[in-house]
């Protein structure tokens, strides 16, 4: 028997009982579009916090205070010294460094006239817009110079410029900030929030009069970009190597951008395998229905089975017809879940466009072939049953 | 062509033990037209369906033209039914989703002849029964006689040699089922061999030979006795013992 015949054959005995076969493909369709769509999420999830890294930039280090990777008993601080501007200064001239910025931070209360508002606070330096890749929408950054030169300008994320200034023009505006006062410079662009922390919602003063404002010894954060992103683990023991040396003991931590990524990206497809895992349950469940629907559909059609062995099929045949029925039926579902998936996929991704949701590829191959594998397994036995009919007992039955 | 030495048929039902055929010994030469009568339970329909290949003899032998169908396996019974035996049968067995063309394609589709050539053969088939302005018809918009044609031309579309027909007119009118008599006599006479089952007296006059049946034996066999007996034991190389089965009356 041919193939093509063999699949027009099924075609027609499916179509023979139409309900039943929607209903069957319908269960394999949730089923797969259930993969395809919590696959979207998980990768979608993987996606949104790359994005946010590449975003930071991919060779960033980022240089704290304290050791983290602390061991042993000895708990962790017993000699940490400050990471001072002079590290920073010491820091931003290294070889292998092309931009570096200092970052001191604290919330506080700023005010506008009437109004106020408690937000963060941002100490650091001009280098801070290209590190962060940031973008000023009027106006201009803070100045560059010496960083240990306190000064009185202020840069305000757009959210901050427009809750203080609704309607008018912050530039040249004087705001306070606890009992210091400060001209406003600049307005940077919207750039959303970033790992958690809403970029539009922070001012932007000099590094060192945020540490006397805030009374700080110590910098929060030194942000470094590497030369090139080749060389980012020389560059991190150069790092290391000399605030070791300025500071008599390896008392910082330096983290780079890559092993965050490497680590969140890990951990959220092993996410997504495990939202594969549970879709993959429903998938069984249609898996079942196929079975009942082909037992149903082998002892309604006793006498065609019969018929087909009178006529001179064999049972090969009579097996490969039925374990097809149930193929077809799986595979139709599977195509109609990815095509459901990506439907509502798109749905999620209209509702919320920032969100990175798309089926990978690697996911439609794997429900298809599921799908398809689902009713080889679930058919096997049906069509099993059919060929062990014996042919005068199918035929005596009208 | 057909030779049955002491078959035996048996059925286990729950407990009891149920013999449909009880050593029943039979030649059938090639192009004989035999009917098989006897009320139902006789062990007619048995005995076609073991002629047919469908069913195996508990005890005995069979030989269709010249091999022994109990050594066969299920593979290459079911190629001697493709090629060999052609069924009708008295529901018809038509399947209801395809139109008559395509039933009478179905043998053709499981031999694996190319789609083409089996729509060609399919509508000579159909037009040898007179049906060919009904092929693009669905069974239910058939008559019973029109089914019957159907499943005629689908029995014949394989060339067979041997024609089983279980009770072929026993759903019809008398003029429908004049028509299938006259359509399976006609095959008949281009020198297939024809097997009808059937409790209707009037279509077993109809054959040359009938062989009566009563508690899976026979009873009475027209042409055994008469002009064809000494060539069947002639035919027989062992020469199996046939008479007393065939004479065993009331037994």
């Amino acid at each position: 028997m041919r193939a093509r015949d063999l699949l027009l054959f099924v075609l027609g005995a499916l179509e023979g009982h139409r309900l039943r076969t929607a209903l069957s493909v319908a269960g394999v369709a949730i089923g797969i579009a259930a993969v395809v769509c919590l696959t979207a999420l998980g990768e979608g999830a993987r996606r949104y916090v790359t994005q946010e890294f590449a975003l930071l930039g991919s060779n960033l280090l980022i240089v704290m205070p304290g050791r983290v990777e602390t061991s042993g008993a000895a708990p962790w601080g017993g000699v940490t010294h400050d990471l001072t501007l002079a590290d920073y200064v010491a820091v931003s001239r290294l070889r292998g460094v092309r931009k570096t910025a200092p970052l001191c931070v604290a919330t506080e209360t700023v005010k506008a006239g009437e109004r106020s508002r408690p937000v963060p606070v941002l100490g650091t330096t001009a280098e801070f817009l290209e590190v962060r890749r940031l973008v000023v929408a009027a106006g201009e950054y803070l100045p560059p110079g010496d960083p240990t030169q306190g000064g009185t300008e202020m840069v305000l994320g757009p959210k901050v410029a427009r809750e203080l200034f609704p309607g008018a023009s912050p530039l040249g505006q004087v705001v306070r900030a606890g009992a210091w006062r400060f001209r406003v410079t600049g307005v940077l662009a919207p750039r959303g929030r970033s790992l958690g922390f809403d970029l539009d919602d922070v001012v932007f003063i000099p590094v060192q009069t945020a540490m006397r404002m805030f009374n700080r010894r110590s910098l929060f954060r030194i942000l470094v970009e590497a030369q090139e992103y080749g060389a980012m683990a020389v560059t991190r023991r150069e790092v290391l190597a000399l605030l070791a040396q300025r500071h008599r003991a390896e008392d910082v931590t330096v983290i780079t951008q890559d092993a965050l990524m490497t680590a969140f990206s890990s951990i959220l497809r092993a996410l997504t395998l495990a939202l594969v895992g549970i879709a993959s349950v429903s998938l069984a469940v249609a898996g079942v229905g196929i079975m009942n629907v082909m037992l149903v559909s082998v002892s309604e059609r006793r006498s065609e089975i019969g018929l087909l062995k009178a006529l001179g099929a064999r049972n090969r045949q009579v097996l490969g017809a039925f374990l097809a029925e149930a193929v077809v039926l799986a595979a139709a579902g599977g195509v109609a879940g990815i095509l459901l998936g990506f439907a509502a996929v798109r749905l999620f991704v209209n509702i919320y466009p920032t969100f990175p949701a798309v089926p990978p590829l690697w996911a439609v191959v794997l429900a298809l072939t599921m799908s398809v594998g689902v009713g080889a397994l679930f058919g096997v036995w049906p069509a099993q049953r059919a060929t062990r009919l014996d042919p005068v007992a199918a035929l005596s039955r009208r | 062509m057909i030779q049955l030495e002491g078959v035996w048929r048996t059925y286990r039902v729950g407990d009891s033990v149920v013999h449909a055929l009880r050593h029943v010994s039979l030649a059938i030469r090639r192009g004989e037209h035999v009917a098989v009568i006897g009320p139902s339970g006789s062990g007619k329909s048995t005995l076609l369906h073991v002629l047919g290949c469908l069913d195996r003899p508990t005890a005995g032998r069979y030989t269709f033209a010249g091999r022994e169908v109990g050594t066969l396996s299920d593979e290459e019974r079911s190629a001697l039914r493709q090629k060999s035996i052609g069924f009708v049968f008295q529901f018809f067995h038509l399947l209801p989703r395809l139109t008559a063309v395509g039933n009478v394609e179905l043998p053709m589709l499981f031999a694996g002849v190319p789609a083409q050539e089996r729509r060609q053969r399919a509508l000579a088939a159909l037009a040898a029964v007179g049906l060919a302005p009904r092929a693009g018809h669905r069974p239910d918009q058939l008559s019973g006689g029109e089914c019957q044609r159907v499943a005629i031309a689908r029995a014949a579309v394989m060339s067979p040699e041997l024609l089983l027909a279980d009770e072929p007119t026993g759903n019809l009118d008398r003029a429908a089922a004049a028509e299938v008599m006259e359509l399976l006599e006609a095959m008949h006479a281009r020198g297939l061999t024809l097997v009808v089952v059937t409790h209707d007296p009037a279509i077993a006059k109809r054959a040359r030979r009938v062989i009566q049946m009563c508690d899976g034996e026979i009873l009475e066999d027209s042409g055994a006795l008469a002009d064809e007996g000494g060539r069947r034991g002639a035919e027989r190389p062992e020469g199996a013992p046939s008479a007393p089965s065939q004479s065993g009356v009331g037994e």
